[in-house]
This record gives C-alpha cells, structure tokens and sequence, in this order.
C-alpha cells in the first residue's frame, strides 16, 4: 500500500518533459516534489505559471500566493496573467494535465469532488473549469472512504464537478484507467494484490 | 478630465444606490479593494449583488459587508473561508450563486467586451448546466459533436479594482498574483473605481508594460493597505 508521498511519487511519474500543470490541494500539491528533473511548468489558476516552493519566513509577499491562497515564491520563467486568461489557458486545452483530488470518481469517469449536499458547501473554485479542459485528468485519493467504502464506483452519488472527465486514478492500492466498459487495472500498489484491489473497487473492472 | 479623487469615500460619491450590482476584484483576500469596500461600508448601501471570486473572512473583505446585511446576493465560486457568510446563507438571508472560477472571470471579460453570452464546456452534465441553452459544436476529434452550455456576459452598475499602480490618466499596473480578477472586474461595469498603492506622474509607466488602459478606470484613488495574508506558508531553511 502507498502512503501519501508515494501516492504523489507515482502521480508525478505521469508527467512528461515539457509539461504545463495544474495541480489540486492537498496530496496533488506533493507530485511538485517528486517531478526530479523533468521540466515541468506549474500553473497556479489565480493567474500564474511558473510556481516556486513556498518561501522562507520573512520573505512572504501577501501579493503572491496560489489557488490554496497560500504564500509562494516565483521563478525565473514566472508569469503573471488575470484570472480570465489563466481560465483561457485551461478552457482552450493549453494545460497538458490536472492532478486533483476526489471525494468519488465513477467507471465513466465521472468526477465529484466539490460538494456534499447537506453539508457546508464552500463552492466549486476552478475544479469544474480544470476537468472541462486540460488536456488530461488525473486522480489521486484514497481507495476508500473513512469507512471502508469504495470511493471507485459504478456510478458517482454526489453532484459531479464533470461528466466523463477522469483519465487515471492513482490511489493507495493502485493505478487505474477509465476504459470503455469500466475501470482497467494499470498496476497494483506494493503489496497489494490484484484481488485485492478488486475487492476494494465496487466499479467495474474490465 | 481628472480621475484623481482624494479618498475612498470621494471617489464613490454618486455611485452608490441600494440594490446595484457591483463587479469586486481580488481572490481571497488578495488584491481586494479593501480601501473601497471600506467606504461601502461606511456608506451603508444595501441589497447589493456582489459578482466576486470570494467573500473575503468575517472582519476583511466583503466580509465586513456581510457583517453589516449590506449584501443581498453573492455571485462567487469559492465562498469557504467565512463563517459568517454561511450562517447568513444557511439561514436564507443571503443569496448565492455559485459559478465555475473560470466562467465568473469569462463572464465579466465577456461582458465588459460586450458580448451577452458565451458557450463553454465547463459545467456540462452538473448541476451547473441546469436550465442552461445546451448546443452541439463540432469541436470533438475529427469534428465530433461535442456539448457546451451558454453563459451570459456580466454588466455590473460598478467595478471596484485594486492594482499596484496607476497614472494620473488611469492606465493600470498590477503586481504578481493581485492581478487576478481586477482587469475583468475592472471591464464590466459601467463605472470604474480604482484603489492604488501609487498614482504616478502620466508618461512614467512604459506604455508597452500597462496592463490595463485608463480607458476601463474613471475615478482613481491612492491609499495604504492592509494587504492580509490568509494563509502564510513558508518552508524551512536548509
């Protein structure tokens, strides 16, 4: 099974020398570490490419900051645009690929990861805009829910932030595609077996 | 004509009636018009429309107007980082319309292009696209048929920006990500006020590197600002 970091380790091994990327919040944040020597370019949606790692203390700059609205730093290749441009780039296919997180993705690629009716709803931010169009849609989260669920399903019940949309998933037990007819087992995790990942998977495995 | 106004409150003079539709600037709390939306407070206007990315936090930002029920209807796409916008939502006070990121920023370009509407693919097949005219483009590979929604272009009765530097004529300079939403905020409304750290002498921007002409601004002011962080980040020292 993979931890976080290796999660986002595997993640990173799907990006290809030259790449523009946009990466989600949480563990996606952690494929910028694992990129080696690659020469991948970071979008951030709130207008920028070209991310740096966070800054030292002292050196925070309240006008530069990412989509996580966290403090940041700038490269020599940094460049700035509005928030209508940056969405330009992403609607127009500019941005080679997503890496996001998800609450559930189903065998038809359909991805929802921005609201939980009933609960408090903070809004969709740039994930509905991001899944219409990159050029490819990559999940990383966990398997299962907190309580043992599949988060792998035949077909997604909370409200979608796209239709279709998902590539590959990439979760603590293994690497899957979005196939005609369901989900393809791409590889399994160390230590986890086929079966395994099947049990695990209420989607369709094809 | 002059465009420079002594403050906040001068600058808004005039503009401001209950119930008007106002385009804000900003992305968290970054580049906000903080100084303006001060003075909207300080004005009282109510039932407002606000078309913003965010709400600000409870005591910065459009917060402070939430604050105060001067705010009737929020038009944003992330709205999480404020306790009490959600209590006013949740209990039905408080309007909200969520738009994709990127659809909120089309439809203000759009609609200070004069363009009442637009087809994008975002939201197809969410709850977004409900209600939506849906058409067919052959856009798909070997022009496959493929599904976008409409979406109108924003008109808003006013624009509040913030940008690092203005010239006395309005042409605009911003600084690193408190760009964001300002210039297509700045573009949809029928009157533009800017909030700066400096107004400089006309001809001391280089023409080539302004990146929004004073065509967009009509009424400038120049102030300190606060310019919170919302989520100071740093990474350790080797």
């Amino acid at each position: 099974m993979w931890d976080r970091n290796q999660m986002a380790a595997r993640a990173a091994e799907e990006l290809e020398d030259g790449w523009y990327v946009n990466l989600g919040i949480g563990i996606p944040t952690l494929v910028a570490n694992y990129v080696g020597d690659k020469d991948i370019t970071l979008q951030s949606e709130n207008g920028m490419l070209g991310m740096g790692p966070f800054p030292f203390e002292g050196d925070e700059d309240p006008d530069l900051i990412n989509a996580g609205k966290q403090t940041i730093t700038e490269l020599n290749r940094t460049a700035y645009f509005d928030s209508a441009q940056s969405f330009g780039m992403i609607r127009g296919g500019k941005i080679a690929a997503a890496i996001l997180g998800a609450m559930e993705v189903d065998e038809k690629g359909d991805l929802a990861n921005w609201m939980i009716p009933g609960k408090l709803v903070k809004g969709m931010g740039g994930a509905m805009d991001l899944v219409a169009g990159v050029g490819r849609v990559i999940v990383v989260m966990d398997h299962t829910n907190k309580h043992g669920d599949s988060k792998l399903l035949k077909e997604c019940t909370l409200p979608l932030t796209g239709k279709a949309v998902v590539d590959r998933i990439i979760t603590n037990l293994g690497v899957l595609d979005v196939v005609e007819g369901g989900l393809k087992i791409v590889e399994c995790a160390d230590g986890v077996s086929e079966d395994e990942l099947r049990a695990a998977t209420e989607a369709t495995i094809v | 004509m002059k465009k420079i106004y002594p403050n906040a409150a001068a600058a808004l003079d005039g503009l401001l009636r209950d119930g008007m539709f106002i385009a804000a600037g900003g992305f968290g709390l970054c580049g906000i018009p903080e100084l303006l939306l001060s003075a909207i407070k300080d004005a009282g206007t109510k039932d407002l429309t606000f078309a913003s990315n965010n709400a600000g936090v409870d005591d910065f930002g459009i917060g402070i107007l939430l604050q105060t029920r001067q705010v009737k209807k929020m038009i944003s796409s992330y709205v999480g980082e404020n306790a009490e916008f959600m209590r006013q939502y949740l209990s039905g006070e408080l309007e909200l319309e969520f738009n994709p990121q990127g659809t909120l920023a089309e439809r203000m370009r759009s609609g200070g292009c004069g363009i009442p509407g637009f087809y994008t693919k975002t939201g197809v097949g969410t709850v977004i696209a409900d209600g939506k005219e849906h058409k067919d483009f052959p856009t798909g590979e070997n022009g496959a048929p493929e599904t976008y929604i409409m979406e109108n272009g924003i008109f808003a009765d006013l624009s509040i920006v913030k940008a690092w530097k203005a010239d006395e004529t309005g042409n605009l300079v911003f600084r690193k990500t408190a760009r964001n939403f300002n210039p297509p905020a700045a573009m949809c409304g029928k009157t533009c006020v800017v909030e700066v750290e400096e107004i400089v002498p006309t001809g001391s921007l280089d023409p080539d590197s302004i990146h929004l002409p004073g065509i967009y601004v009509h009424r400038i002011i120049q102030g300190d600002h606060e310019k919170r962080i919302e989520q100071r980040t740093v990474r350790e020292k080797a």
